[in-house]
């Protein structure tokens, strides 16, 4: 489903006089369908910056990073920007560590927006289901989340990234501020989302997690600063 | 005839010119066609276009009629009446159907014109979208591309707020579905007599500098909407001298005790009227 | 410009004296897409913007439209009274201030109406019932629609004016600082009805803000530009989150973090 060719990423930050910081090299990862593969690595050694490199969201220096999209494969690295914003609709989801979102709009809403092909009631009634799963009462359906802890914005965002049921699914932190209840469940539905064969790539702080749902690991190395 | 002045006042040339101004004006029908007022022995708002656009079709043969809110004996229909009766020595008359110029403020007689007659109105503002588009450019850019939903903007505000369209005179016009045009402060009640009418209508306005033209036969359309028809109001009354239920009628106060008289405001069709016998309810009284 | 995308510039160039505003600019949109044009005053962004929507012409460089039929239309080669039936019918132009761009002594619904009429309609009740539809789109009470704006706050009045711009259904809208000069609480709700109008409509727009949240929440793509010249162009949180000129780096790190 995702392969990576010999990915390199740095940071080049001019305003540290162009000051050159190499994070990847010679990334090489290959995740199936059904299968879930999780980053592993100290602090620093550039676990995000792979995943976010996955979803398009940082741009690759050298290298491909190959999936499967609507029966073709797909290079992440040179697809124009508008083909990156299909690939997110239809094939790679991602649930990030920090929610984001336009101020003022409902919890149940931002979840049923994330929902694919999927008429408006049947994906508010879906994001409703999921989020009753997640633990987020109903009460707080209706409200924006800019007021909710962390680990409830966390929960909305996860079910944000799992009512799309995108068949690549990229992982970052998912159960970080969650205590051990919620964290059960979101094994739960993790494991349910290699069921349906979808292949996830995941960096779980949490040891418990990683070996609940992970199939096998990918170590990030740290670089050593070239400047 | 006073033989101080060229034949109807103005010199032949200007004549010519504002005749190709008309020629201009009648070949787009509703088009405001520049051109150059002459200064007239008469001040601005008392029918300068009108004057000069008479002046410059009108022959020894003419017969003129000149009319003032209808009337042919106020002020300013007798003033240019007389004018042209002193430097052109044409016959004027009173009789709706005897004219072969009719010359008007305010008014469309309630005779119906023929081909061999032209009427000829006095225009204070020829742009009907002045009052909402102050840039004249811009209005001139409206006309060209034919942009005129503004207008329906302020008929749609009238609506909204009085429940129907608050433009009792000047009820602006589309000619011959192109040009939106200002009928001049005729009342409402007379537009529908633009529409395919027999006879030449010229409309002149001296300050502005502006002729237009609607030629016999055209299509004149009054703005309006589907579920808000044009209406042509009148006071629901009878006049009160001879009795007519379909021309427009003038209110007159006639005492300081609130008493009032309705009467037709077009005085040929009235006397007309009266002549033939008709009598209306306050005949006597007025007598 | 390939087959399917709704305008197309390349190498627009505008110099206002020796100052620069545009310098060999490329911009591609498709439909249903939103680009913002990032950058700080000067920059060229509202330029951009003119010259896009034809309201400026280029000194050189060509934009290309295409119509709902297919055709290629030159924006700046196009009749005068074409290009206008287009900014009244198939496009929208939402501006900063939007007293430029209401009619103040006209009731909202007249506001509303008033592309509709210039369009022909010639049915009183349908226009108002039109413009009503459109006030609660935009969230202004229905009993508002025969009061005139100038009762209306600032909030209102933006969102009144975006009620006017898509009651045609227009496929493209240029935006210049839709948010700007608002509120940061009515900014929020202008912004998130703005994300679902655009979304649900399948509008595409054309951005201009200085504002790189606005950015962030409303676009799909965006363009920086510095001293007329683009100097980075993407994927809006490609941008955003990894930005690579010295440029946008700069104006990234430069946003306060609340």
């Amino acid at each position: 489903m995702l392969r990576t060719d010999s990915l390199d990423k740095s940071f080049t930050l001019h305003l540290r006089n162009g000051l050159r910081i190499p994070v990847l090299h010679d990334v090489n990862l290959a995740v199936h369908a059904g299968e879930c593969v999780a980053l592993t690595g100290p602090s620093g050694a550039g676990k995000t910056t792979l995943l976010r490199s996955l979803y398009g969201n940082y741009r690759a220096d050298a290298g491909h990073i190959w999936l499967r999209h609507d029966g073709a494969m797909i290079d992440i690295a040179a697809a124009p920007p508008r083909t990156v914003v299909q690939v997110r609709a239809a094939t790679l989801g991602y649930v990030s560590q920090f929610l984001r979102v336009v101020p003022r709009v409902p919890a149940l809403d931002i979840v049923a927006d994330a929902a694919r092909g999927l008429a408006p009631d049947v994906a508010r009634a879906r994001a409703e289901e999921l989020l009753l799963r997640l633990n987020i009462p109903r009460r707080l359906h209706a409200l924006p989340p800019a007021t909710f802890s962390g680990g409830e914005q966390q929960r909305i965002n996860l079910a944000r990234g799992f009512i799309g049921r995108h068949p690549v699914l990229l992982l970052d932190e998912p159960t970080a501020s969650l205590d051990a209840e919620n964290r059960d469940i979101v094994i739960a539905m993790i494991r349910a989302a290699k069921a349906e064969k979808i292949a996830i790539v995941g960096i779980f702080h949490d040891t418990t997690v990683r070996d609940a749902v992970a199939d096998r690991t990918h170590d990030v190395t740290p670089l050593q600063d070239a400047a | 005839m006073n033989t101080g002045y060229n034949f109807a006042y103005l010199d032949e040339q200007t004549k010519r010119m504002v005749r190709r101004a008309i020629l201009k004006a009648v070949a787009i029908p509703g088009h405001q066609v520049p051109f150059g007022s002459r200064e007239m022995p008469l001040p601005y708002g008392w029918g300068t276009g009108g004057i000069q656009l008479t002046a410059s079709i009108i022959g020894p043969d003419d017969v003129l009629k000149v009319i003032d809110q209808g009337a042919d004996d106020t002020t300013n229909a007798v003033s240019i009446r007389r004018f042209f009766a002193r430097t052109a020595g044409v016959a004027p008359t009173t009789r709706t159907g005897d004219a072969s110029i009719i010359q008007t403020r305010h008014r469309i007689p309630e005779k119906p014109l023929r081909e061999d007659q032209i009427i000829v109105y006095q225009v204070p503002q020829p742009e009907p979208l002045s009052r909402l588009e102050p840039s004249r450019a811009e209005t001139r850019r409206m006309h060209a591309l034919s942009e005129y939903g503004l207008m329906h903007v302020k008929l749609y505000e009238d609506i909204t707020r009085f429940g129907h369209v608050a433009i009792s005179y000047d009820y602006p016009v589309m000619v011959n579905h192109r040009y939106l045009m200002a009928p001049s402060p005729i009342p409402a009640f007379d537009n529908p007599k633009l529409h395919m009418m027999p006879a030449l209508q010229l409309f002149g306005a001296g300050r502005e500098k502006r002729i237009y033209a609607v030629p016999p036969w055209t299509d004149v359309r009054s703005l309006d909407f589907d579920d808000h028809p044009f209406r042509a109001a009148r006071a629901p009354h009878s006049c009160g001298l001879c009795g007519a239920t379909d021309g427009y009628l003038d209110e007159v106060v006639v005492d300081d005790r609130g008493g009032r008289l309705f009467v037709c405001s077009d005085t040929d069709h009235c006397e007309t009227r009266r002549a033939a016998g008709h009598t209306g309810a306050d005949a006597l009284a007025a007598e | 410009m390939s087959e399917d995308t709704l305008l197309s510039a390349s190498r627009l160039t505008l110099r206002f004296g020796a100052v620069p505003a545009l310098v060999e600019v490329d911009a591609e949109l498709w439909p249903g897409e939103v680009l913002a044009v990032v950058g700080e005053s000067g920059s060229g962004k509202t330029t951009l913007l003119n010259v896009l929507s034809g309201r400026l012409r280029p000194q050189s460089g060509v934009v290309w439209y295409r119509d709902p039929e297919g055709r290629l239309h030159d924006v700046h080669a196009m009749p005068l009274p074409a290009l206008r039936a287009l900014h009244r019918s198939d496009w929208g132009f939402v501006h900063q201030n939007p007293r430029e761009n209401l009619r103040l002594g006209v009731t909202a619904g007249g506001n509303v109406g008033e592309r509709l009429m210039a369009q022909g309609s010639r049915h009183y009740g349908r226009i108002r019932e039109e413009a009503i539809g459109w006030l609660r789109q935009v969230e202004i009470d229905a009993d508002r629609v025969d009061d005139l704006p100038r009762t209306f706050s600032g909030g209102m009045l933006q969102r009144l004016q975006i009620a006017r711009t898509l009651v045609t259904h227009p496929r493209l809208v240029f935006m210049d600082e839709p948010t700007g000069g608002l509120d940061v609480s009515v900014q929020a709700r202008l912004l998130d009805l703005i994300r679902s109008l655009v979304s649900r409509l399948g509008i595409a727009a054309v951005l201009v803000t200085h504002d790189l949240a606005v950015a962030r929440l409303l676009a799909h793509r965006i363009m920086v530009m510095q001293r007329g010249r683009v100097v980075e162009a993407g994927l809006t949180d490609q941008v955003l989150d990894d930005p690579r000129h010295e440029y946008t780096q700069l104006l990234v790190s430069s946003v306060l973090q609340a």
